[in-house]
């Protein structure tokens, strides 16, 4: 059954040929990011298990550990994060709207945001390397159970960095995004890429706001902190 | 017309984005008070309410069709299972598993 509007006008230049309407197009390819982030969720989820796991096992070690973790760092991070969201959002209503001029600042923006995450991640990380922190070789911890210690300081690599990596492609995405809006592809009738790189981006997002207070914050109270 | 790409008002976005920012300071400075195994709840609380904010209004779930609503809960179901029957496996092991050191 083709759609009778066919015969009265020509379809949007953007509607591909199996679908009926924009409408369903766009819906469908957001219903394709989001079943993609389900993916997503359980590729971190088996990491949150993870810690989960470990961090019932070891309370002693990862409280201890995480006390290493610099938290106006990671403070910083999060509301750069946070942030980057809002600048994100505003993108896609800029591209809701079809202003190429907005759409342009606030991808911008949200690079921006997302580079200095990067760096103050950089940052930490080297920090780590200079204390003796990376698992490892060289790894050296004085205080308790070192062993666990060092267990914790695995799961705040592989977890951190493959958030990293994320962002890492989300900046990618949006420098393209960035290109096609100064290239005027986004219009009223059509900006589907940034409201479905906008989902990815969110979502990143969602896992530092997990990540940060189950890393960064497991004990703030102790003596000495 | 896309129209299906509801239009949500900046002024709403910042406004969550405000709330996020309050939610995070006050993670932060409760981490700092004792509350014994009440910080780790509080954390995780405050926690899941930023995500429901981002999900909601940031990614427009909330205006979002039933479709959505049954994948992104679907993806919750999971991860909840994922979580819930690993505990399963290691609560039941018995003394000795835990340390509460």
């Amino acid at each position: 059954m083709s759609a009778p509007h066919a015969t009265t006008h020509a379809p949007h230049p953007d509607l591909q040929h199996h679908f009926d309407n924009l409408e369903q197009q766009f819906e469908s390819s957001a219903l394709g990011m989001w079943l993609f982030l389900v993916t997503e969720i359980l590729f971190f989820g088996g990491l949150f298990a993870a810690y989960l796991v470990y961090r019932m096992q070891y309370p002693v070690a990862f409280r201890e550990a995480s006390g290493q973790l610099d938290v106006i760092l990671g403070g910083i991070n999060t509301a750069i994060l946070i942030g980057s969201s809002l600048t994100m959002a505003m993108a896609v209503y800029a591209g809701q709207m079809g202003r190429r001029t907005s759409q342009m600042v606030y991808l911008s923006g949200t690079i921006l945001l997302g580079v200095a995450f990067l760096g103050i991640k950089a940052v930490e990380y080297s920090h780590k390397f200079h204390d003796h922190l990376v698992p490892g070789p060289h790894f050296q911890f004085t205080g308790a159970d070192p062993g666990h210690v060092q267990l914790f300081f695995s799961l705040y690599f592989v977890m951190t960095g493959l958030h990293a990596v994320h962002m890492v492609i989300g900046v990618g995405v949006l420098l393209v995004l960035l290109w096609m809006a100064y290239r005027g592809r986004f219009t009223r009738s059509y900006h589907t890429p940034i409201e479905v790189s906008g989902l990815y981006w969110h979502f990143v997002d969602i896992v530092w706001i997990f990540l940060f207070p189950l890393l960064y914050l497991i004990d703030r109270h102790g003596p000495g902190t | 017309m896309q129209a299906a790409s509801h239009l949500v008002s900046p002024r709403i976005y910042v406004t969550i984005f405000l709330a996020l920012m309050v939610l995070t300071g006050i993670t932060v400075g409760v981490a700092f008070l004792d509350l014994g195994p009440f910080n780790t709840v509080v954390a995780l609380v405050i926690a899941c309410t930023k995500m429901l904010l981002v999900v909601l209004y940031f990614m427009h779930v909330r205006y979002s069709s039933r479709l959505t609503w049954a994948v992104v809960g679907g993806g919750f179901f999971w991860l909840a299972l994922l979580l819930l029957l690993t505990l399963s496996d290691y609560l039941t092991r018995g003394p000795g598993w835990l340390t509460f050191g």
